[in-house]
């Protein structure tokens, strides 16, 4: 294995068995605040104790694995192609040893071959950029929480959603509500507003990059995001559905432009499960830094 | 804590209302979609499975095989149930199914046929792979793996008190309907 194989191997081990530092807190201060003694505040005990079986065990912390989303900052000149072999072949490595699952199939056979590489898999973004580092970053976003995500075309007639910030809550809080505990809450939200159908999921998913305790510099998105993070856990769906205090633990929401006819507002939910983590890598290809 | 012990009697789980936690031990079957299509289009279990008095859970686990031959099961937790929807109340009419494991709750369908046919939903805490894998002692058997893939395949398991909460009960009762139907007031005061 080159360098860059074994960098990426051990970023997707780490991603699949290590909940972020600021998701983990995020996560103890919302069991903490559930009552004592309800199913929802057992769920999240039973949630601690995972993160710390997985960790300790380097195992998945969920079964689902997910679709596996790379997401890479790179210098002009940088050799994408040589990158995307590494990857491909850090994730049959990654497969075989357990990190994740065998989790990718074919959309036409319905044939699940095991190594978790094929078209589309894994899935990865390149964004030049004038600095000398390389970034990566990486999702592992399950099915089940990739299931509830939603896009709306405002206006929405049956949500009384106009084509303004106040529409924008309208509807994502509907996905809130129809998402209840299927997404595995709480949950987090990336959010975009506008774009065309298929950049405005792109875009929503790379919100879930920020680091949850980051506020949005844009002061109409900080307060909407804000806004919807205190209405979602004033409606009583809690961890799992179960009822309770958390149902969202944060809500990342960016803003693109769209085109006079179209107004579309995108929505990814992560489950508290949130694998994602980022490395610099040093010259050679090694990891010099983690990012979260 | 309510234990749960195989086989699981009809009355047993009558017994059960939403809000109960239970520690359910004994032999485990996974089935997910493949297996959800294939057992409502009236494909036969394979000689030797019976799910009668027994618990379905929803689960696409990580599995190695050893050296030996055997099976380690290195992650294991619930699957969203609403896909199985449309299959899972004719599956436990059909099969004698007494309970269901999974995440996320299950529609009026399945609602019903727990209530006729006496069978409860036990909701497993979804990612909590690790924790639900530990409850796994052993892998007792695996079917349709060439047919199916590891995640969709029948695994037969044996749990020790693996912890659910019964959200669904065999007296028409949902907790996921109640949650809703609250929330859904909640949210139209706030809009």
């Amino acid at each position: 294995m080159t360098e860059l194989q074994t960098a990426l191997l051990e970023l997707i081990r780490r991603t699949s068995a290590e909940i972020p530092d600021d998701v983990h807190r995020a996560l103890l201060a919302a069991g903490a605040n559930e009552q004592q003694g309800s199913i929802a505040a057992n769920a999240m005990q039973i949630i601690d104790q995972n993160i710390a079986l997985a960790k300790n065990k380097s195992q998945p912390i969920c079964q689902d694995t997910g679709s596996v989303l790379f997401y890479v900052d790179c210098p002009v000149g940088y050799d994408q192609i040589t990158f995307a072999e590494a990857a491909r072949e850090a994730v049959r490595q990654a497969t075989r040893k357990g990190y994740l699952r065998q989790n990718s199939v074919d959309s036409l056979t319905g044939k699940n071959d095991g190594t978790n590489v094929g078209p589309g898999a894994p899935a990865l973004h390149f964004q030049q950029q004038r600095a000398p580092e390389i970034n990566v970053r990486l999702l592992l976003k399950g099915g089940g929480c990739e299931n509830v995500g939603a896009q709306y075309s405002l206006p929405h007639t049956a949500l009384g959603a106009n084509r303004d910030l106040a529409g924008c809550r309208k509807v994502i809080l509907d996905a809130v509500l129809q998402a209840q505990g299927k997404g595995c809450g709480p949950g987090i939200l990336g959010v975009c507003i506008g774009g065309d159908r298929a950049t405005g999921y792109e875009y929503s998913k790379q919100q879930l990059l920020r680091r949850l305790d980051d506020r949005n510099p844009v002061p109409e998105l900080d307060a909407l995001e804000q806004d919807i993070v205190q209405t979602a856990n004033a409606l009583g769906i809690g961890p799992m559905g179960f009822g309770g205090r958390t149902t969202l633990l944060g809500a990342k929401i960016g803003a693109v432009n769209r085109l006079p006819a179209s107004f579309f507002v995108s929505i990814s939910y992560m489950c508290w499960a949130y694998r994602r983590q980022g490395v610099t890598l040093n010259e050679a290809g090694g990891i010099a830094r983690w990012l979260y | 804590m309510i234990k749960l012990n195989f086989p699981f009697t009809e009355a047993a789980v009558r017994a059960l209302k939403v809000g109960d936690e239970v520690l359910i031990s004994g032999v485990v079957f996974t089935g997910r979609d493949a297996v959800h299509k294939y057992l409502y289009e009236g494909g036969p279990l394979p000689p030797g499975v019976s799910l009668r008095d027994g618990i379905l859970y929803h689960c696409g686990p990580v599995m190695l095989q050893q050296a030996d031959g055997t099976w380690q099961c290195n992650a294991a937790g619930p699957t969203t149930s609403i896909r199985e929807e449309p299959y899972q109340g004719r599956i436990i009419r059909d099969h004698g199914v007494r309970g269901v494991i999974g995440k996320g709750g299950m529609g009026e369908g399945t609602l019903a046929a727990c209530q006729e046919h006496g069978c409860v939903y036990l909701h497993a805490v979804g990612g909590a792979a690790q924790v639900l894998a530990a409850c796994i002692r052993r892998v007792r058997n695996v079917y349709f793996l060439e047919q199916f893939g590891a995640p969709e395949a029948i695994w037969e398991l044996d749990v020790v008190d693996f912890p659910a909460v019964v959200t669904m009960d065999a007296h028409g009762r949902s907790l996921h309907r109640e949650v809703f139907q609250h929330s859904q007031a909640e949210l139209a005061r706030r809009l």
